[in-house]
């Protein structure tokens, strides 16, 4: 089943505020082998002006996925969740994210192309902060495989 | 990292990322992705896959410490972006390792900006394509 390219423009509703913690941003790190003390170290991320420490440059990407999620499970986009592949990232900070900040994701369906039997699906999510300024901007391509 | 020395062609100091299951198991509780694909190698061997594989955020988060490291701090990358280009499988036994190397490939002097891109290899195949990071220098 080709996802539904009438569904190509829909914006989905903002995700319910997200609390960016100093526990997860360490968690993340030492994940991913991020050593860089803006992460894990109150004082580096001062020293070097952060207001508190400095969220890995993927970080951003479980909230973005939260504001995905609604529309991989809408209804009328027909997106096969056990056939999807993610296929691209990408994230454009307009700032860091620090600990402390409270986020929200807006997803926007941008684009939906179907090539070679299968979909695209692109998805835009604007990551912004309690005063609604923006935080990051992340676009994720997935690929819905199509069947055998 | 100075503008000055930031010249295009410069090559990153390369690094080895080892991955185990036990990476997979901790990347999944930090990011909150338990796609079963990641660690139940019943599940993944199911849906056709050859083995649990790393969650492509995983080698996403991992390529770009060769960047961090260089740079010398994290919040200096204002862009990033990569296409998931083959899947890295982590058998049980040894687990995978991904060659991590970078380049600078362009330079922006008057705005303080540098484009890094970046290569991650597992057993010869490119795992990560149009690896991209876009950084602010001093």
């Amino acid at each position: 089943m080709p996802v539904n390219a009438e569904v190509e423009g829909r914006t989905y509703p903002p995700t319910p505020p997200y609390v960016v913690s100093r526990a997860k941003i360490r968690e993340l790190a030492e994940a991913v082998g991020a050593t860089d003390p803006v992460h894990t170290d109150l004082e580096a991320a001062r020293s070097k002006g952060y207001a508190d420490v400095v969220a890995p440059p993927t970080f951003l990407v479980s909230v973005a996925q939260q504001g995905e999620a609604q529309a991989i499970l809408d209804p009328e986009a027909g997106i096969d969740f056990s056939r999807l592949v993610h296929g691209e990232q990408r994230f454009v900070h307009h700032r860091p994210a620090v600990a402390g900040d409270e986020i929200t994701a807006t997803t926007r369906i941008d684009r939906v192309r179907q090539a070679g039997g299968h979909s695209m699906v692109t998805m835009v999510t604007e990551i912004a902060d309690g005063q609604a300024a923006p935080l990051c901007t992340a676009t994720s391509v997935v690929v819905i495989r199509g069947g055998e | 990292m100075t503008q000055a020395s930031v010249e295009v062609g410069q090559q990153l100091p390369p690094r080895t990322v080892h991955v185990e299951r036990s990476s997979l198991v901790r990347y999944a509780g930090a990011s909150g992705d338990f796609n079963p694909i990641h660690w139940d190698e019943r599940f993944a061997t199911a849906v056709g896959l050859p083995d649990v594989i790393a969650h492509g955020m995983f080698t996403m988060g991992a390529a770009v410490q060769v960047v961090v490291d260089w740079l010398g701090d994290a919040g200096k990358v204002l862009e990033y972006a990569v296409r998931f280009s083959a899947p890295v499988p982590v058998p049980h036994d040894g687990g995978a390792d991904i060659e991590v190397s970078a380049v600078v490939k362009s330079v922006d002097a008057p705005a303080r900006r540098a484009v890094v891109e970046i290569t991650a290899t597992h057993a010869g195949a490119k795992v990560l394509t149009r690896a991209l990071a876009t950084v602010a220098t001093d």
